[in-house]
C-alpha cells in the first residue's frame, strides 16, 4: 500500500470514527423457506433457469452422457484429470464408452488458452451441492478443477448427486460450514447458462459463458 | 426549481432544463416505459406473498443498518481477512486517487489492455477515460455496456444501462462499429456477434477491472453478481483482477449475504438469482490452474464517510444498488437516466448525487420528485427516500452543521438560499398570522386578482405547463360562513 493510500486509509477511518455512535439493530427473525420435495422444487426452479436436467445412475452417467455428446455432434469434451468425474470418463472411455476426444485441463490456463478460448466444446465438472429454492448449482473449483472449466467452454455439464440439496442458500452456508471452513479462491453458485437481456428485455443464451448447461442428477442407490 | 436568486456556477444544464427534450421524444418514452413496465411486472411476482415480503426486506435493512453501526470496524476486519487471503487493499478518499491507484497497478503491471465487468463505482471514476488518457484501452464486457460504449454513451439505468436503445438503434449501431457485421433484428445473432469480439478481448486483455456486490468481513470474499458470464470472465481469465468498491459495500458474516442476495436480484430484474453469484476470496493459491495471480481491491470513500455524518442522511448508504426504485418512479419512466446527468438517476440518484457532489452542483435533484412513496414502498432496504428528498431540500436552503466541524452536513449546504423566495417566505408568514390582514389580502385577490397580468413573475412559471387559476368572487371562508360554519362548527 503507497503513502497516498496509507493517508487515504487514516482519513477515511478517522472520519467514520469520530461520526456519532448509532446502535446496530438486532436482525428480525427471518425463516428461509423449506421444501418438503427438494428434488421437485429444484427440478422445476432449473429448468425454469433453461438448463436441461438428466436422470442417470452412479454406473450408467458415462454411457449416457456419451449419448448426449454424440446427439449433439461435438467434438470434444474437456474434463478435469484428477477429480472423481473426470478420472472415471477417462476410465470409461478406455473401456470402449464412445465419449468424444477427452481433453484434460492439466496444465495452466496460459499454456491452454487458445484451446479454451476457441477449440473446446464442452467442460464436465462436479458440484459441491445444489439449492432447491433456486435450482442453482454449488461449485467449489480446486487445483484439479479449475475455474473456467466452467465458463468458456459453449456447453457446461455438471454432475450433480441427488442427496446433497439444500433448501436455500442459507442453508447451504449454514450446513456445509462455509464461513468456518474458509472460502476457496472461488466459490460459485450456477443458475442455468450465460444470458441477457441487455437488448429489449428479450433473453439470449450464451452472451459469454456457456450457451446450455446439462445437469447429470446422479440418483442414490441405483 | 432553485427561485431565481440562488447562483448556479457554469455546469451542464440542470433537470429542468434537461426534461422537456426527453418528455418530447416519443421513441425514448416508449422505449422506457416498455423496459420499466416489464421489469415491474417481474419484479412483482417474485413477492406474491406481502407477510414473507415484509420478513425478508426487515432482515435485509437491519443488515444493512447492522453493518453501517460498526463500518469502521469491519471496513478494518475486511481488510485484515482479504491481506490474509493474498488480496492487496487499496484505500481511496477521491475518485482521482482511486484513478491513480488502478493506473498506478496496471502500469507497473505493464498492461496496455483491460476489460472491465460492469461496475457503477468505476463510472463514478471515470475510469475508463482516465486510463485512455494514459494509453490504455479499456473495453466494457457487459453487453449492455458495451453497446452504449461503443455508441459513445453513458449509463441511463444502473442495472440495464442500455434500456434507452431499441433493438433497431442497437443493429445500426453494430453494423456501424463491428466490422462485416450485418443488420440484423434477430437479438440472438446481435448478441453472438458481441461475443465473437468480446471473446477476443477477454483472452487478450492483460487484466480485468470489477465492481463488487457485497464484502464479506468476516471471510475476506468479495461477492459479485450478474447474468453473462463477463463477470467471472473479467475476474478469471486475465492475469491481474483489480476490483473497485464504495466504502458502503461491506457486510459482516457471510450469513448476511443470502436475504440480500434474495433481496437484490428480485428487486432488480425479477429473478430468484442471477445466473452467476462469484464469491472471490484471493489470487490464484499455489497448484491451481487458472485465476489472476495478483488481486487488488479499491476501497472508495467519495463523500461516502461525510454522508456517514448524519445518523438519518446515513440511511442511503444501505442502498443495495437494484434500481427498483428508478423502475417504479413516475418521473425516471417519463424521462429516462439521462436527464438527471449523473451517474446514479432516479430516486437513489436523487438522495445520492447532492451528497457525493454538493448542493451547489445538484441540489435541483431532490426536487425532481412529487414525493409519491413508490421509490420507499419498494426498497428492498427501506430507505426512506421521500424523508431524505424532504431533508436534503431543507440542507439546501437551512443546513445544519456538523457539531464537530461547523461546516453544513450537507456539502455545500444553504446553496439553493435565495433573497426573493424569503421574502416571499417572510410575506407569507405576515399575512398569514394577521387575520385581519389575511382577510384584506384575500378579498384583495378575489377582486383582483384575475386581473394579474400571465406574464408575472411567478404566475409565468406557473401557467407554463399548468391551466391558469381563475380567483371566485367570494373566499372560502365567505361561503363556508353563508352556510353557517364558523370554526368548523355549524351555528
Ligand atoms: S435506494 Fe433502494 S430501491 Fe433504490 S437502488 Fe438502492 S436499494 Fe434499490
Amino acid at each position: 500500500m503507497s503513502t497516498a493510500s496509507n493517508t487515504a486509509r487514516a482519513n477515511i477511518l478517522g472520519r467514520l470514527k469520530a461520526a456519532p455512535g448509532r446502535p446496530g439493530p438486532d436482525l428480525p427473525p427471518w425463516t428461509p423457506p423449506t421444501y418438503a420435495d427438494k428434488l421437485a422444487r429444484f427440478r422445476q426452479m432449473a429448468e425454469a433457469n433453461h438448463a436441461e436436467i438428466h436422470d442417470v445412475t452412479a454406473s450408467n452417467w458415462p454411457q449416457r452422457l456419451a449419448t448426449l455428446l454424440n446427439n449433439r455432434g461435438l467434438r470434444n469434451l474437456m474434463i478435469a484429470p484428477g477429480t472423481p468425474r473426470g478420472d472415471a470418463l477417462v476410465q470409461a472411455a478406455a473401456q470402449g464408452v464412445p465419449l468424444p476426444p477427452l481433453v484434460p485441463y492439466d496444465q495452466s490456463v496460459e499454456a491452454l488458452k487458445d484451446a479454451l478460448v476457441h477449440q473446446v466444446d464442452a467442460g464436465l465438472t462436479g458440484t459441491r451441492g445444489a439449492i432447491a429454492e433456486t435450482g442453482t448449482l454449488i461449485l467449489w473449483p480446486t487445483a484439479q478443477e479449475p475455474r473456467l472449466l466452467s465458463l468458456l467452454p459453449p456447453l457446461h455439464i455438471a454432475v450433480l448427486e441427488e442427496d446433497t440439496l439444500h433448501d436455500t442458500l442459507a442453508a447451504a452456508v449454514r450446513d456445509q460450514g462455509w464461513a468456518a471452513a474458509g472460502m476457496p479462491t472461488n466459490a460459485l453458485l450456477i443458475s442455468g447458462p450465460s444470458k441477457t437481456s441487455d437488448i429489449e428485455q428479450t433473453l439470449a443464451y450464451g452472451v459469454h459463458g456457456p450457451k446450455e448447461l446439462i445437469i447429470l442428477l446422479v440418483k442414490k442407490g441405483e | 426549481m432553485a427561485a431565481d436568486g440562488g447562483h448556479h456556477p457554469e455546469h451542464a444544464p440542470r433537470f429542468a432544463e434537461r426534461a422537456p427534450d426527453a418528455l418530447n421524444n416519443p421513441q425514448l418514452r416508449r422505449n422506457f416505459r416498455r423496459a420499466m413496465d416489464g421489469l415491474m411486472a417481474k419484479r412483482a411476482a417474485q413477492f406474491p406473498d406481502p407477510a414473507y415480503w415484509a420478513e425478508l426486506r426487515a432482515r435485509g435493512a437491519a443488515v444493512k443498518a447492522r453493518a453501517l453501526a460498526k463500518l469502521p470496524d469491519l471496513l478494518e476486519r475486511l481488510e485484515t481477512n482479504l491481506t490474509a487471503n493474498g488480496v492487496q487493499v487499496h484505500w481511496a478518499e477521491t475518485t482521482e486517487e482511486a484513478n491513480a491507484i488502478v493506473l498506478g497497478i496496471l502500469q507497473q503491471a505493464g498492461a496496455r489492455t483491460v476489460i472491465k465487468g460492469k461496475s457503477m463505482v468505476s463510472e463514478e471514476m471515470h475510469l475508463n477515460a482516465h486510463l485512455e488518457r494514459h494509453g490504455i484501452t479499456a473495453v466494457e464486457s457487459d453487453l449492455g455496456e458495451y453497446i452504449i460504449q461503443l455508441a459513445g454513451e453513458t449509463p441511463s439505468h444502473i442495472v440495464m444501462p442500455c434500456i434507452h436503445k431499441n433493438k433497431a438503434e442497437i443493429s445500426d449501431l453494430f453494423a456501424e462499429k463491428i466490422p462485416d457485421q450485418p443488420r440484423t433484428d434477430d437479438v440472438d445473432e446481435l448478441t453472438a456477434a458481441a461475443r465473437r469480439v468480446l471473446r477476443e478481448r477477454f483472452a487478450n486483455a492483460d487484466a480485468g477491472i470489477s465492481g463488487v456486490n457485497f464484502a464479506v468481513a468476516e471471510t475476506g470474499t468479495l461477492v459479485l453478481i450478474e447474468n453473462e458470464g463477463n463477470g467471472r470472465l473479467s475476474t478469471t481469465l486475465p492475469p491481474l483482477h483489480i476490483a473497485v468498491t464504495g466504502i458502503e459495500k461491506v457486510v459482516e458474516f457471510l450469513d448476511d449475504v443470502p436475504p440480500l442476495l434474495a433481496l437484490l436480484t428480485r428487486s432488480a430484474t425479477g429473478q430468484p438469482i442471477t445466473t452467476y453469484v462469484n464469491m472471490i476470496s484471493g489470487p490464484r493459491k499455489a497448484g491451481e490452474k487458472d485465476g489472476p495471480t495478483a488481486v487488488h481491491l479499491v476501497l472508495l470513500d467519495a463523500g461516502r464517510s461525510r454522508v456517514y455524518q448524519d445518523v438519518e442522511l446515513a440511511d442511503t448508504l444501505r442502498c443495495i444498488r437494484c434500481a427498483a426504485c428508478m423502475n417504479h418512479c413516475p418521473v425516471y419512466t417519463r424521462v429516462g437516466g439521462h436527464t438527471y446527468n449523473a451517474i446514479y438517476p432516479g430516486p437513489i440518484g436523487k438522495i445520492l448525487t447532492p451528497q457525493l457532489q454538493g448542493l451547489d452542483a445538484a441540489g435541483d435533484q431532490p426536487h425532481a420528485s412529487t414525493l409519491c412513496n413508490a421509490c420507499a414502498e419498494v426498497c428492498p432496504v427501506k430507505i426512506p427516500i421521500p424523508d431524505l428528498l424532504v431533508r436534503l431540500r431543507r440542507e439546501a436552503v437551512r443546513p445544519t452543521e456538523t457539531p464537530a466541524t461547523h461546516l453544513p452536513v450537507v456539502k455545500d449546504g444553504g446553496a439553493e438560499r435565495s433573497w426573493k423566495e424569503s421574502l416571499v417566505w417572510a410575506g407569507w408568514r405576515l399575512v398569514y398570522t394577521r387575520p385581519l390582514l389575511y382577510r384584506m389580502v384575500t378579498r384583495a385577490l378575489a377582486w383582483g386578482g384575475n386581473w394579474v397580468p400571465a406574464s408575472a413573475p411567478l404566475m409565468r412559471d406557473w401557467t407554463k405547463a399548468r391551466a391558469r387559476p381563475r380567483f371566485k368572487p367570494r373566499t372560502l371562508h365567505d361561503l363556508a360562513r353563508e352556510r353557517g360554519y364558523l370554526n368548523e362548527v355549524p351555528k
